[in-house]
């Protein structure tokens, strides 16, 4: 099938960046949208042209790196699925195709495609983490976990941090993600100790970054690729009132 | 306090609480107002107005929860809006809808209409020979009733009333709903049930509302 692409392609952070057209030829309903882009590169090197920068690693859909906003939907039109898992038979010979990066005052963009998408890390960093000692590894079922809550914790532990949910947001909020992250550990027994604080301050962290607040939109869970609900949200809120009440 | 008044969460529980003072305020003055339908509205204000201290302390406590709830809602909309600085060449809503996306609009019309309202209705300084404090009813009593027909027989007074209506029915088709997330008060199961209630809500609030000023202009008020 032979596609027309409309690519953002931006030099550098200081640049302005515009969109750009290019043509990709006989690629193969087969490849993925990544091996697609790498079609495209590899004849753009040929004629001596610089090769559209892009994120990837994994490939497999588990690393959060591939980032682009295909026909303005992070990840493109299939639903909990990510670029690199994305593949051409969802689209038709001859369709024209946008491809933009995560946009979000957040992610400021390094090069073309690729935005820096370390104010998520900051965000953990502030404190999506144990540091109470929880001692050795204890013997199975010493520490018990009811069935759903454990189911819980692993639902929104699937948070491969990928920035989708803030790059489909209107207000480019990250409650999300940030939500993703103080459910996981707070559904168990060694993350409830800190949790009080833990939603203080990752939300804390996230306006600190640049992100926007949480109009409840939920365009977010809509493209989230691992398939993270909003009801995460609502439990960050109540953590975040329970927080408020316990305070003395 | 002071750290809720900061935070992300804080804030937006300002805004649903407030928020929801005034869809208390909106309902219960809605059915204060279906009393032009059974003619019992003059009875109504006389009594409401029967306790000046207590009617002044709730207008305090109503002026208040407005402007917190405008307070916030431009400031996060301020903060928002430099979150997302570059638009999308193309963006598709997947979820998102009309209504959430114009709060800060609807919210604006409602805040406009407020003050027409209570310069309208409550100064009653737009048909001033028309005004309730200056004509009394066969029972001596202000003649709110009167008031009512008489202004809602304009048709463009009428629609301001409509658009204002609109607004608010835009406003609560996703703020009902909004403001249960930021209580923290859903989940999977009962979100959609939720979502459909708040657009009920809204629906019954609008109609309810809009019904007046049409009653007044089909001659159906008398
Ligand atoms: C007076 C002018 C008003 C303005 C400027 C205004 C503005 C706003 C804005 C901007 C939001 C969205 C905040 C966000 O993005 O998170 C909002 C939410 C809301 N508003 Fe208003 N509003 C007004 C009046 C009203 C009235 C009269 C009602 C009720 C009858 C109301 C009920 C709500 C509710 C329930 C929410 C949802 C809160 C949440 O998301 O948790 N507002 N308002
Ligand atoms: S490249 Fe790892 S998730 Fe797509």
């Amino acid at each position: 099938m032979d596609l027309f692409l409309y690519v953002w392609r931006q030099s550098g952070p200081e640049d302005k960046g515009s969109l750009e057209q290019y043509q990709a030829r006989d690629i193969s309903p087969d490849m993925s949208f990544l091996e697609m882009l790498d079609e495209v590169n590899e004849e753009l090197t040929r004629e001596g042209r610089e090769p559209i920068a892009f994120d990837h690693d994994c490939r497999e859909g588990i690393c959060g790196s591939c980032s682009q906003v295909i026909n303005g939907i992070p990840h493109g039109p299939q639903e909990k699925t990510t670029v690199c898992q994305l593949h051409m038979r969802h689209f038709r010979d001859g369709d024209t195709i946008y491809i933009e990066p995560w946009r979000a005052r957040a992610f400021p963009v390094i090069k073309d495609l690729i935005v820096d998408r370390s104010s998520l890390d900051r965000i953990i960093q502030a404190g999506g983490y144990v540091s109470v000692h929880t001692g050795g590894v204890p013997d199975a079922n010493a520490v018990l976990i009811p069935k759903t809550d454990a189911e819980k914790a692993m639902d929104a532990a699937e948070c491969i941090g990928c920035g989708a949910c803030v790059a489909a947001c209107p207000n480019g909020s990250a409650m999300l993600f940030t939500a993703a992250k103080v459910t996981h550990l707070a559904m168990l027994p060694q993350g409830r100790v800190e949790a009080a604080r833990r939603v203080c301050v990752m939300t804390e962290a996230m306006l600190r970054e640049g992100f926007g607040n949480c109009s409840n939109h939920y365009e977010c869970q809509s493209v989230c690729p691992k398939g993270i609900k909003v009801s995460f949200i609502a439990k960050l809120n109540r953590e975040y009132l329970k927080s408020v009440a316990d305070k003395p | 306090m002071a750290e809720l008044t900061r935070s992300t969460v804080g804030r937006k529980i300002f805004m649903a609480l407030t928020g929801w003072m005034m869809i208390l305020f909106v309902a219960v003055h809605l059915l204060g107002n279906t009393t032009v339908y059974s003619g019992w509205i003059n009875a109504y204000a006389e009594r409401l107005h029967a306790l000046p201290p207590l009617l002044w302390a709730y207008r305090l406590f109503m002026s208040v929860v407005v402007t917190v709830h405008i307070f916030f809602g431009i400031q996060l909309t301020l903060e928002n809006r430099r979150a997302k600085p570059a638009p999308y060449f193309v963006k598709k809503h997947l979820r998102a809808t009309f209504a959430g996306r114009t709060m800060i609009w609807s919210g604006t019309v409602i805040g406009g209409f407020l003050l027409f309202h209570l310069v309208h209705f409550t100064l009653q300084l737009i048909f001033p020979e028309h005004a309730a404090n200056r004509n009394m009813d066969s029972a001596g009593r202000p003649d709110v009733l009167g008031m009512v027909i008489y202004s809602f027989q304009h048709l463009a007074v009428s629609c301001i009333y409509g658009i204002a209506v609109a607004a608010l029915f835009l406003h609560l088709f996703h703020g009902v709903e909004s403001s249960f997330q930021s209580f923290g008060l859903q989940s999977d199961r009962t979100q959609r049930f939720i979502v459909r209630a708040g657009a009920v809500a809204a629906t019954v609030v609008a109609s309810g509302y809009l019904s007046i000023p049409i009653a007044a202009l089909l001659g159906i008020l008398k």
